[in-house]
Parts: structure tokens; sequence; C-alpha cells
């Protein structure tokens, strides 16, 4: 009898593991299956580098990539931004707070990842847009630069917990041997401990980048939307994933929009399975 | 998404004195005040109201997740082929008018604008108030998302000028916003900018700025009576789209929104009805 049901709880876990790839692998079929239909009328050359995005127009043009710029752009302010906050703030957590201070810095983080996207949004919408555009003059406040700064706050609690992990893992002899050498405790940590957990801070900080590349909601709020090569960070942008939470209500199914968006799906999907795959590779490195 | 749709598809199939409605952003509040006072009138039915953009209502009807499409533009070629592929048959019904207002922050200087000068600033080829004798200050374009009736209707209507062969294209820095309220929004806090949305939305935080067809004409404010005489330039059809002539109770439904009563609702909702 114990053996049956050790037998079909076995079964059943293994159901649940191969279930989510299979659905993973499906869900990659039908993105290339729907969006490489787009190229039948489009080449993939003039999708990728064509700098117009009309895609109701006859004949639509459908050039992407002022989306990936703009998708780009957003990335990396909010990696500027995010990245020597939320690592100073996991070597804070990590080797100078007290333990309680600690304790709570660690709750507050973990709390930032509850708010909704929505919610960062909206806050971002009256408060930062109006002040990004009284601040430096601009015509509209609806920028890159607003919404590089809110999705750093998304980024920087997947940064400040995982970067804080490498540092903790560090071992504690390497940290010994520095201070009984004479090191200060900032030369410990910047010569010893830092170089000893770079591989799991830079782990960190691609799956922050991740997060901020795939969001959609904060952005397409706050950015302004405008489909143009960006000269600068003070101009609006529109991203690859507003475009499609945009756009996909209107796409006539079957439409060469309606694939086209499928395609910037793909785009999208390949840029966050580099940026996985790079931090993955850096997480085993280290194990 | 695709969950949600599926399952109000189920709950639709299974209550036959439910109906839905969706579509055009401009016509919510209208459809929904009519689903309001016709649930009144008959408690039994149930009319759900949802928004979205035109786009979104036509395909929602094309693929049978609604029962009557509302769209502030006239469905196209591809979408009636592509019904006619699902075996839908879309059958329109003119609803009302809605008048479109071009709209400026309450400190801009300038008050009326002709058609070609509104054409020439949305594509980009007057960038500072200055060239329109206003401050020395880039114009800021805001327009709807594509999926909006409102941006179809201003681009062919405007920026284009009823001319199909014109391959005006709203000026590429002109940002998008995704409802009609953010452009009210925007508009109200940014003394530079300019946008459109329905009349149904005006209100005194932003100015609605006369119009006239060209330069010998008359400029004429977006309001009730000049809609319905005709006399505003920009105004257009708002539709109700169902899957074939109207039945049961969808025919109930749409009978209902051109009645006397439903038509006083569209008056009440800041748009012009259409049957007198």
């Amino acid at each position: 009898m114990r053996k049956i049901k050790e037998f079909f709880i076995e079964k059943l876990i293994l159901i649940c593991g191969l279930a989510s790839i299979f659905f993973v692998v499906l869900i990659f079929l039908f993105l290339l299956k729907e969006g490489l239909s787009v190229f039948i009328t489009v080449s993939p050359f003039k999708f990728l580098f064509g700098k117009s995005w009309y895609p109701i127009s006859e004949p639509a043009q459908l050039g992407i990539l002022p989306l990936i710029m703009g998708s780009l752009l957003v990335t990396l302010g909010a990696a500027v931004i995010s990245v020597p906050i939320g690592v100073g703030c996991a070597i804070y957590i990590a080797e100078v707070a007290p333990l309680k201070l600690k304790e709570i810095l660690k709750a507050s983080i973990e709390l930032l990842v509850a708010i909704p996207s929505v919610v960062l949004g909206f806050i971002g919408m009256v408060t930062l847009v109006p002040l990004i555009k009284n601040v430096f003059h601009l015509p509209t406040g609806l920028t890159a630069l607003s919404g590089s700064i809110m999705l750093a706050f998304m980024a920087m609690p997947t940064i400040v917990s995982i970067a804080e992990d490498a540092l903790y893992s560090v071992p504690k002899n390497y940290k010994e041997g520095a201070l009984a050498l004479g090191a200060t405790r900032w030369q410990m940590i910047w010569r010893v401990m830092l170089p000893a957990a770079s591989s799991g801070i830079v782990a960190a900080i691609m799956l922050g980048i991740g997060r901020v590349i795939g969001e959609t909601m904060a952005v397409m709020m706050i950015t302004g939307n405008s489909a143009v090569l960006p000269k600068s960070i003070l101009v609006p942008v529109r991203t690859l994933t507003a475009t499609i939470a945009a756009e996909m209500g209107e796409a006539v199914v079957g439409s060469e929009h309606y694939f086209a968006l499928f395609s910037i799906g793909i785009v999208l999907f390949i840029i966050s399975f580099a940026i996985n795959v790079t931090a993955d590779l850096f997480l085993h490195k280290r194990q | 998404m695709a969950v949600l749709s599926l399952t109000t598809q189920v709950f639709a199939a299974k209550n036959e004195f439910s109906l839905q409605v969706k579509g055009s952003d401009t016509m919510v509040n209208l459809g929904q005040a009519w689903a309001e006072k016709y649930m009144e009138k008959y408690p039994a039915d149930l009319i759900a109201v949802t928004g979205g953009g035109s786009g979104t209502g036509l395909s929602s009807l094309i693929s049978g997740s609604c029962d009557i499409a509302m769209s502030s533009r006239d469905i196209k070629e591809k979408e009636i082929a592509l019904a006619k592929g699902k075996g839908i048959n879309p059958y329109e019904i003119k609803a009302a008018l809605d008048g479109l207002a071009v709209i400026v922050h309450p400190s801009n200087p300038i008050d009326k604008l002709t058609v070609s000068q509104l054409s020439d600033i949305f594509i980009g080829k007057i960038t500072n108030w200055k060239e329109l004798g206003g401050k020395d200050e880039k114009i800021v374009i805001l327009s709807r998302e594509v999926n909006s009736g409102t941006h179809v209707y201003f681009k062919e209507h405007v920026l284009r000028k009823n001319d199909p062969n014109s391959k005006e294209e709203f000026m590429p820095e002109a940002l998008m916003l995704s409802s009609s309220q953010a452009i009210a929004d925007e508009v109200a806090s940014n003394p530079a900018a300019i946008g459109y949305y329905g009349m149904g939305y005006i209100s005194s935080k932003q100015k609605a700025v006369a119009i006239a067809k060209d330069q010998n004409s008359e400029y004429i404010k977006p309001v009730i009576e000049n809609v319905i005489s005709g006399k505003y330039p920009i105004s257009r059809p708002l539709f109700l789209y169902t899957n074939g002539a109207p039945i049961g109770l969808v025919k109930k439904f749409i009978d209902f929104t051109l009645s006397k009563e439903g038509q006083e609702i569209v008056l009440a909702t800041d748009f012009v009805p259409v049957v007198k």
C-alpha cells in the first residue's frame, strides 16, 4: 500500500515537473508560428532595422528599431541607477549594518517587490513626471528617464537580495584573513569580498535587468510611447513591451500587424532569454 | 487575457438574458448609461459594457466573444473579410454623433485654428506655438494609441483632410496616450500641449479650440448645436455593430438605444442624437 502511494506521488510530481517545460515549449512554438509569418511580407532586416512604426497605415510600415532602442535606453538608464544603489545596499546589509537594522532593511526591500507595477506607474505619473518636466525644463515629463527611475525601483529588490546572498556566502576565513593581515574594513570589502562574490553580483544585476526589460505597465504609463529613435534620455520613447500591450487589442487576428506584434514578442523573448542565460552562467561559475 | 475573455464567453453563452457590449473608449460612458437605464426598465436582462477601443470591440465581435461592438469608426474591409471567414456578418447601426474637440491648456492664447493648420501641427510641419502667434514654446503633440477609433478618424479626416491618397502620418515624436482621460490630464497640466478627444470630455481644465474648414470659413466651437447643424468640421458618426440584423435581446437593446429615451441619454452624455 505504501509503495503504491509512493509510486503515485512520485509520478504526479514528475508530471508537474514535465508540464512546466511542456508549457514553455508550447508557448515558444506558438510565438514562432505566429511571429515568423510577418517575414512573408517584411524582410527580417527591414523589420529589425526599419525606423518607422506605422502598423495600421496602408501599406503598414513595420520597423521596430525605435522600439528596440527605446527598450534598451530605458533598461540602461534603470541599470545605471539601480546597480550602484542596489549593490551598495547589499554591501551595507551584508557587512556593515547592525543585526537589527539588517532585518528591517531586508524586510522593507522585499516589500518593494510587493508593489504592483501599475501602482508604481501611477505614482510616477503624478509625482515624477511633473518633477522631471520642471527640473530639466522639458516640453513634457513623459520621458525615458522617468521610466528608468521608476523601473530602477523594480530592479532594486532583485539586485539587493541576490547580491546580498552572494556576499553572505563568501567563506568567513577570507574575511578574517584580510582583517588579520591588517586591512581596513573598506579594503576588506573592496579588495576581498567584492571580487570573491563578483559572479553572484553580476548574476544579481542581470536578473534585475531581466525584470526591467520585460516590464510593461509602468513603462507604458510614463514614457510617452512615441516611436522615434531616441537622441537623449530626456525624450519620450516607446518600448517593445508597451507596443504589444497597447496594440494587441486593435490588431485584427491574422493581419500583418498581429504577426508583427508576435515577432516583437520573439525579439523580447530572445533578449530576456540571453539575459537569463548570462545570469545562470555566472551563478554556476560561483558554485 | 485569453482566459478572461474565455470565461466571459462562457458566461454569455450560459445566460440568454445577458449581452456583452464592447469597444470604443469614446462610447463607454454612453454604453454604460444606456445599459443602466435599460436594466432599470427590464431588470431581467443583463448588459455588460466594456471598453478597450473600437478595434478591440470589432475583433471581439469577429471572434464571437461579444454580441454588440461599439465603434467610433467604420468597420474596415479587412475586418469584414475576416468576419465573413468566421461566419459573422457585421451589421452597422448608426447610434449617435460625436464632435472631436481639439484642446489646449487654458493659458494658451491660441483659441482658433483651421483644419490645415491642425494638420500641419500634428504631422510636424509647425513645431512651435510662435508660428501660430502664440508663445515661443515647442508644441507637445498628444495622440491616442492606434487601437483608438478617435486616432484613426483624426488621421483620416484632419491629418489627411479626407484625401484617401494622402500618406500623412502623426509625427513620430507625438506622445501616444492610452486613454482620452490621459490626454485630458496631460493637457490640463502642460501649457505647451495640444490634443484631441470626444466632446464629452470637455471640462474647464482644458480649452477647446474653435475650428474652421479653411481660411475663409467661420471658426466654429465644438458644441452640440454646431454638430447637429453640421457646421462643426470634425464630427463623426458612432456605430453599433451586430452579427447580422439584430434579433431577440440584441434587437431589444438596439431599439432602446434608438428610441426617444435612448437618444435623450445620448444628449445627456454630451454626444449628439441621430434620430430626431
